[in-house]
């Protein structure tokens, strides 16, 4: 039986007076690959921030690993990387690591276990503030990866990465779904689509596709899914309005 | 609760601060060198005896509310405790875990600026030197403990900068350094017996002029801890694991 790792019914996220997300309704199930796609400001980080439990004002329902998400006893069993690297700059890589590894409750050579798997053994003893973009974002990845959590929720791993470190980091991601971890990755860069097992279109706060890379290309007729995603948004009724954002995904 | 967290936490904030060498340099002379100047300033009159201990509450306290308000509001807005508060820690073992940085580095400076007021710039109280460094301590520990509070108050930098004359100044006016609180109007000496800093103060020129027993003092230093305890406490309740 496949299980259900985030389960979502109706889910709303309101602030101030703006409704970001508009009654979500999904499935993401064990070991897969999720790919969450939609241009800047369609609300994929607040509902990430819904599903770790660090949003605000949430409505509906939103269980994580049979849970309500955001309940004490996810705190161990979930990975979350946000939008911009949360690492203290002012202690090495390995000081780091160390640190979240005891708040994590996990043995200190899982510390040197992540750093093998994210390729940072040669920075280890290097001060954040002076490491590469890439290797800042690694760092950060590094620290979700402590204690092999069940999900891992990932916000834009990937972005300001250059090709080849964008593939070894999908190798990986998809090494860790063989091994049963469930990831969630968002994503603007469309060609990362077809890495995933499943899609979640976003934007505006809706859902506009819920399909597989290969079930969004059958469906839109496109050949790419750039152009698939471009297509779904020509179908929607307020499409004149919203022209120039949906130009600045593609 | 599990108090390794706080331990960790504490551990990690000084390992930060260790790699900053000219933050610890400033954090822990700056307010000896300001004692220096004051005595150097009053050299040939009676008024270093005099007004020094209630200076020597003073700076620390400063230093100290600024340092540590800057530190945690850096902390709140790095998008750091986001990460940690999805862990296992809780808010007040965070914030106790802050607390007890600081206040080592507070006490470390406070025994240092204690030390060189007395040894260096010979100053001369009527009342026990010990009772002095005590009271010293329990007031970097209440400015530390004051800043983290004062952070959650705050979005940016500029703010907390401006909390020093719109919360310590205030303080500092009513406290007594100036004019003994109760020739002040009444109204403004009500106010002043609820601000922590009057009791510091209280404390200290009751030991520059040794007008009032141990017990006295001992009285100040748990009122001045017990503020201390209460803005850990206020503080942690000031964190938010869910934020828009």
């Amino acid at each position: 039986m496949v299980n259900s790792v985030i389960s979502a019914k109706d889910l709303r996220v309101i602030r101030g007076k703006h409704e970001i997300l508009h009654g979500l309704n999904f499935d993401v199930t064990e070991g897969s690959v999720v790919g969450l796609l939609g241009p800047s400001g369609s609300g994929k980080s607040t509902l990430m921030r819904s599903i770790v439990g660090v949003q605000r004002h949430v409505h509906g329902e939103i269980n994580v690993l049979g849970e309500p998400a955001g309940s004490k006893s996810l705190r161990l069993k979930l990975g979350y990387v946000s939008q911009s690297p949360s690492v203290y700059e002012d202690l090495t890589v390995i000081q780091n690591l160390k640190y979240f590894a005891s708040i994590m409750r996990v043995p200190r050579n899982d510390a040197t276990r992540v750093l093998k798997v994210t390729g940072l053994e040669s920075q280890a003893r290097q001060l954040v503030s002076t490491l590469s973009g890439g290797q800042l974002n690694r760092t950060s990845l590094a620290i979700a990866l402590l204690g092999k959590p069940a999900l891992l929720v990932l916000d834009e791993p990937t972005v300001g990465l250059d090709p080849v470190l964008r593939a070894d980091l999908w190798t990986l991601f998809r090494q860790l779904a063989a091994e049963g971890t469930t990831l969630l990755v968002s994503s603007h860069v469309m060609d990362e689509a077809s890495r995933c097992d499943r899609l979640l279109l976003l934007r505006n706060g809706l859902i506009l596709a819920d399909e597989t890379p290969a079930g969004l290309l059958k469906r839109t007729g496109a050949t790419d899914p750039d152009d698939a995603f471009l297509r779904l948004i020509r179908n929607e009724p307020d499409f004149d309005e919203q022209t120039s954002d949906s130009k600045r995904v593609a | 609760m599990r108090i390794q967290n706080a331990w960790r936490t504490a551990s990690r904030v000084l390992t930060q601060i260790a790699h900053d060498p000219r933050t610890l340099g400033l954090l822990l002379l700056v307010p000896s060198l300001l004692v220096g100047l004051m005595a150097w300033i009053f050299s040939d009159t009676p008024f270093f005896d005099q007004f020094g201990p209630a200076v020597l509450a003073l700076f620390p306290f400063t230093v100290m509310f600024l340092v540590t308000s800057i530190t945690t509001l850096r902390e709140r807005r790095s998008g750091t405790l986001e990460r940690l508060l999805t862990m296992p820690i809780s808010k007040f073992e965070f914030t106790l875990g802050y607390a007890l940085a600081f206040s080592f580095l507070a006490i470390l400076q406070s025994a240092i600026a204690v030390g060189f007021a007395v040894w260096v710039c010979g100053l001369d109280t009527k009342g026990s030197i010990w009772l002095l460094l005590w009271v010293a301590l329990a007031d970097a520990v209440l400015g530390t403990t004051l800043g983290l509070l004062a952070s959650a108050f705050a979005n940016s930098e500029f703010q907390v900068a401006q909390f020093v004359p719109a919360l310590v100044f205030p303080q500092i006016l009513l406290g007594g350094v100036f004019l003994p609180r109760d020739t002040m109007p009444d109204v403004l000496h009500a106010i002043s017996d609820w601000l922590p800093l009057s009791h510091v103060i209280d404390a200290l020129n009751a030991i520059a002029k040794d007008t009032e027993d141990a017990n006295y003092i001992g009285m100040k230093i748990l009122i001045i801890l017990a503020f201390a305890v209460g803005a850990v406490i206020l503080g942690s309740a000031t964190l938010r694991r869910r934020t828009n």
